[in-house]
């Protein structure tokens, strides 16, 4: 048996006289943050002094002191800390535009995984039906929850409340939500999608986004804003589809740019919103990149680079 | 990680006959000094929802291992479900070219069934689980080499992983592999120097100096167990400022990436050409 001795280049030396390292924070610092640099704290560091502040999120209390307990940059607002992370699941706010799949039907509820750190909740209550917006839901309703959402399917919905444990509650009942087709889903880290004025975003190019505050992203073939809506504003059997319309050529190519787009963006730490899509797109169609060259590594880094430069 | 230069050596050159562990300078077999430890590479992966919500890889010398965390996330069975916390689940994949000799160790493997355990006691008291009610955290690890100090690799490397994947813990957990030779305590143990003394694997919370784990397979004297146990915790925490440093410039570098974006849009300035669906 051939064993390999490793001859590591440089070695860390301990010397028998330094104690435990200590994390390097001022616990003394100013809480009020320099020039624009975001102050960074790491799990287990003392951020300030618990008798004066009030810990928030990220945080948790230590005998004296406020500690982080995620890597993030530090806030703060009047008295209170906390630490956001730079990464983490998506955590709901009321209000969200969230995308989610179904992962189960349970009596007069769907769950969700909308990215969260529990699944989410959408009560059959909470849906449009068939037959009027305002009809009461009835038991034939509950027996046939898989002709509206099956498992696997996937929708967009609206953040409306909380349970106690944190589980989030969507609703759909507007005519924009509901069941999504047409297109394709691209995840990203939720942290780069920032709350916009609007999170459906029609690209010239007769592409549709979703852009889901959880992180999902739904990229879709463009449908007239007319064609959803059919008798008194609901057309159950085609909010309910499961077919996709016919979907030509120079869509497909166009969905399938759009989401190399929005990966490679993602992977550079980008930042989405509607301006940066829509030029990133242009200087995609510019350049005259086939949609499989946009994710080779020289031409991310360009595109990346013309979008920051704008 | 880098190839070994000089010469390779075999682990007994005769059979029969034992290695020299320190040398007449007191050097070890790969020139270090008794408490050096090897060079170690830390790597923080961050999260993206396509794939892991964080991974790390560490490695110290040749013994290398990758983390990825899945989670917080709804639990997948529900007898697995706590109601008051999350639950901290660790799967150990021992790749077939993880170890000298392609011995196959699979889920049932005696060591990676201990491996798991250890490594979830470590974990499950630092990590805030209370904070997510119902949920499951998912660590999985994969070791890719093996030349001593395993455990205390894996639990370097996940702390970085449940750190990329923005789980909040206590503190960042720092191990540390320490044997003793004679009367000296030697850290960071190859694979060569620990089938040859005794040795414990400390684990630490550098902040709070509390022992998260301390794993010991050997006999030894109690009189030299304090002294060993002392340097191991030591050298964990000065292992843990290096970690800390490397998690620091990758969050500084997705900060500043992240900030170096255009703007995004306020209300009535949209002169970018794209159709604002109205609400």
């Amino acid at each position: 048996m051939v064993a390999f001795a490793s001859f590591g280049a440089p070695h860390t030396r301990i010397t028998q006289d330094r104690g435990p390292a200590e994390a390097d924070v001022d616990t003394d610092e100013d809480m009020d943050e320099g020039a624009g640099t975001a102050r960074l704290a790491m799990p287990g560091e003392p951020i300030t002094s618990a008798q004066a502040f009030m810990r928030g999120h990220g945080t948790y209390v230590d005998r004296e002191d406020v500690v982080a307990s995620v890597a993030g940059t530090v806030e703060r607002v009047n008295k209170l800390i906390t630490v956001r992370p730079l990464r983490a699941r998506y955590s709901p706010e009321v209000g969200d535009l969230v995308v989610g799949r179904i992962t189960e039907v349970q009596p007069k509820r769907w769950k969700v995984d909308a990215g969260g750190r529990q699944d989410a909740v959408l009560m059959l209550s909470s849906v449009n039906l068939p037959g009027g917006v305002q009809r009461r839901k009835l038991e034939a309703d509950e027996l046939q929850m898989r002709a509206f959402f099956e498992e696997g399917d996937l929708l967009v919905a609206e953040v409306q409340a909380f349970f106690s444990d944190g589980a989030m509650s969507l609703h759909t009942r507007s005519l924009r939500y509901g069941k999504l087709r047409n297109g394709m889903l691209v995840c990203v880290p939720p942290a780069l999608v920032r709350r916009l004025k609007s999170h459906f975003i029609a690209l010239a190019s007769g592409v549709d986004l979703v852009l889901g505050l959880n992180g999902y992203i739904w990229i879709s073939k463009h449908v007239r804003d007319d064609a959803q809506a059919g008798e008194d504003g609901f057309d159950a059997a085609a909010v309910y589809s499961n077919k996709n319309d016919d979907i030509d050529d120079a869509t497909r190519a166009a969905i399938a740019r759009v989401a190399n787009l929005v990966r490679v963006l993602a992977a550079h730490s980008v930042p989405l919103s509607d301006t940066v899509l829509l030029e990133a797109y242009e200087w995609a169609v510019d350049q005259d990149w086939e949609v499989k060259d946009l994710v080779r590594e020289d031409v991310a880094e360009a595109l990346v680079a013309a979008v920051a430069s704008r | 990680m880098s190839r070994p230069r000089g010469p390779t050596r075999l682990s007994k050159p005769y059979p029969g006959s034992r290695i020299e562990i320190l040398n007449d300078a007191s050097l070890r077999s790969e020139g270090r000094r008794p408490t050096e430890l090897r060079a170690p590479t830390f790597e923080v992966v961050p999260g993206g929802a396509d794939s892991a919500d964080g991974s790390a890889s560490a490695s110290m010398g040749l013994t290398s291992v990758r983390v990825e965390v899945f989670g917080p996330r709804e639990g997948r069975s529900r007898a697995q479900t706590l109601h008051d916390r999350a639950s901290v689940n660790v799967e150990v994949v021992w790749v077939a070219f993880g170890e000298a000799g392609r011995r196959r160790r699979g889920r049932g493997d005696r060591r990676v069934a201990e491996l798991t355990s250890s490594l979830r006691d470590t974990f499950q008291p630092a990590i805030l689980t209370a904070l997510y009610p119902r949920a499951q955290i998912d660590i999985h690890v994969h070791i890719l080499a093996h030349d001593g100090a395993l455990l205390s690799t894996c639990i370097n490397a996940t702390s970085l992983a449940l750190l990329s994947a923005g789980v909040p813990m206590r503190d960042l957990v720092a191990a540390v592999t320490a044997g003793v030779h004679g009367s000296t305590v030697l850290c960071d143990l190859t694979a060569l120097e620990e089938a040859d003394m005794p040795s414990a694997t400390v684990a630490v919370l550098p902040r709070s100096g509390k022992v998260a784990l301390v794993g010991m397979e050997t006999r030894l004297h109690v009189e030299r167990f304090g002294e060993m146990f002392d340097v191991a915790r030591r050298a964990a925490g000065v292992l843990c400022a290096e970690m800390r440093a490397v998690a620091r410039g990758r969050a500084r570098e997705i900060l500043d990436a992240m900030d170096s974006g255009p703007a995004v849009l306020r209300e009535g300035e949209n002169d970018s050409g794209a159709v604002m669906v109205e609400e």
